[in-house]
């Protein structure tokens, strides 16, 4: 492997673990334990830890935190409260996608923003590049690792480990100093798996500790560690977008599907105009999510056709563990992109029939309540 | 790991002489390697195929690989339960997950495969 690559604290553990390592957004990071189908089920059914500390974060500090992050993304962080988390995209002025991010506001004065490993250096000096000097922009990817515990076990895990009332935590919120086996981390009710779940925020040295603490803890539940191969597949039948296939600088928010986070009605950010216009003069193309009739993968860059020409390109598509079918994503018409709307796609020359279908692919059944 | 009694090609296919015929099938550290193998396209009965050209495509969620034939013939059987069921090529690559099954035209060739100890060192190698 690549010797320039990056190692999260979790590294050895992998090892021990059996896992497979792959190079991912410039980390070597574990793509399966057991096996992607067993990890996948294990998370839709149980549970499962995965080490994603290969995300970076960076804490913008002081008094224009909140305006700077009002600046660079299209979802409207002034909404947020103490304790709460937000999804948006970060956009070109353009209205290009240069990451999505999530945004932990601590207090009026101090936000975290989770970005994607690939993404962490350019993110970096686009926020820096906006930052006026009433704020601190702080990379803290290297200090700060991250565990993902997800499925429907997911709380009773971690609440066996905590005297924090998780209960507590609802859907994008968070809290700063919980006690995690011994140790301290913050928490909050988040994920990329369409599942409940937590994501865990703690210190490098204390990564290992609450890694292993949550793999004893929930083996008798049948929590399994898991890897990046099942974050995917679970993401893709969620139906979340991944920045880099589904979204890049070249793809607006709108385009992407991604329309509920564009807050054109706020003060002025970067893109703005831009998504305006596009908004107004409407789309020429839209992400959709499709399903084939065969079990064969729809790759990344491959060709979607319909009334006998190409109308549009995969993005991402596998097989979908839960769903059982091949489903993928694809950018197309919006003509073309509602549900119902027959299309093939075309695999190494063969033309493979599919259909157009709402997003997601995968929904849990919600309890009453959180 | 690596059965004695087959015949085993650098593509990682093994190739089992019945009689007159050759079944064929990927090895374990194929079907490993790809592991959650997904789907599985095999061409019709009566095709005919020829010697390390791709015959068909094992695709895992992680990656696609074309199939590879040991030795050239005619298609005489193909396994229709490893479309129906491909994952039965992680559990039981050397058993119900064969492929193919090809009336060769020159055994010949299948001299030029590798015995059991030669493919393990071989793979040995390719896992280092």
């Amino acid at each position: 492997m690549d010797a320039t690559l990056k190692r999260t604290p979790l590294f050895e553990a992998h090892r021990r673990l059996g896992a497979r390592m792959v190079a991912f957004g410039g980390w070597e990071m574990p793509v399966q334990y057991s096996g992607i189908m067993e990890e996948h089920r294990a998370v839709r059914g149980r549970a499962g830890l995965f080490d994603v500390s290969h995300m970076g974060e960076v804490d913008l500090l002081g008094r224009g935190a909140i305006a700077l992050a009002q600046r660079l993304v299209t979802n409207d962080v002034e909404r947020l409260a103490a304790g709460q988390a937000l999804y948006s995209p970060m956009c070109t002025p353009e209205g290009g996608i240069i990451d999505d991010l999530l945004v932990y506001k601590m207090s009026d004065t101090h936000l975290m923003l989770v970005v994607n490993a690939a993404n962490t250096s350019e993110d970096l000096d686009w926020i820096r590049a906006h930052a006026g000097t009433d704020v601190q922009v702080i990379d803290r990817s290297v200090e700060i690792a991250l565990l993902a515990l997800q499925g429907p076990k997911a709380a009773d895990i971690l609440q066996s480990l905590t005297r924090e009332s998780l209960g507590g935590i609802r859907y994008y919120w968070f809290r700063e100093m919980v006690e995690v086996a011994g140790r301290t981390a913050t928490v909050s009710r988040t994920g990329y798996t369409g599942e409940d779940g937590f994501e865990i925020y703690a210190s490098s040295q204390d990564a290992v500790p609450i890694w292993e603490a949550i793999l004893e803890t929930g083996r008798s539940t049948g929590l399994l560690p898991a890897g990046l191969g099942a974050r995917d597949t679970l993401r893709l039948e969620a139906g979340y977008l991944l920045h880099g296939n589904d979204m890049d600088k070249t793809t607006s928010p709108l385009e992407a599907g991604l329309g509920w986070t564009v807050k054109l009605g706020k003060s002025g950010f970067i893109g703005q105009d831009a998504l305006r216009r596009q908004k107004d003069e409407g789309l020429s193309r839209r992400l959709a999510g499709f399903v084939l009739g065969e079990r064969v993968i729809a790759r990344h860059g491959f060709a979607i056709w319909c009334d006998s020409r190409v109308v549009g390109v995969v993005t991402s598509g596998s097989f979908g563990p839960t769903v059982e079918k091949s489903i993928g994503l694809g950018y197309m018409p919006p003509r073309y992109a509602e549900p119902g709307q027959q299309i093939a796609v075309e695999v190494r020359g063969r033309m493979v029939p599919g259909t157009v279908t709402k997003l997601p692919f995968y929904a849990r059944e919600k309890r009453a309540s959180a | 790991m690596y059965p004695k009694e087959l015949r085993y090609s650098k593509e990682h296919e093994w190739a089992k002489v019945e009689g007159k015929r050759v079944r064929i099938g990927i090895t374990k550290f194929a079907a490993d390697r790809l592991s959650d193998v997904v789907y599985i396209e095999l061409p019709q009965v009566g095709t005919d195929v020829s010697y390390m050209q791709p015959f068909g495509v094992v695709e895992s969620v992680k990656a696609v690989s074309d199939l590879y034939a040991p030795v050239s013939g005619k298609i005489v059987e193909i396994n229709r339960a490893v479309i129906e069921k491909p994952e039965m090529i992680n559990t039981d690559p050397y058993g119900e997950a064969w492929m193919i099954v090809v009336e060769p035209r020159d055994t010949a060739e299948l001299g030029q495969l590798m015995d059991a100890a030669a493919y393990a060192a071989m793979v040995g190698e390719a896992t280092s």
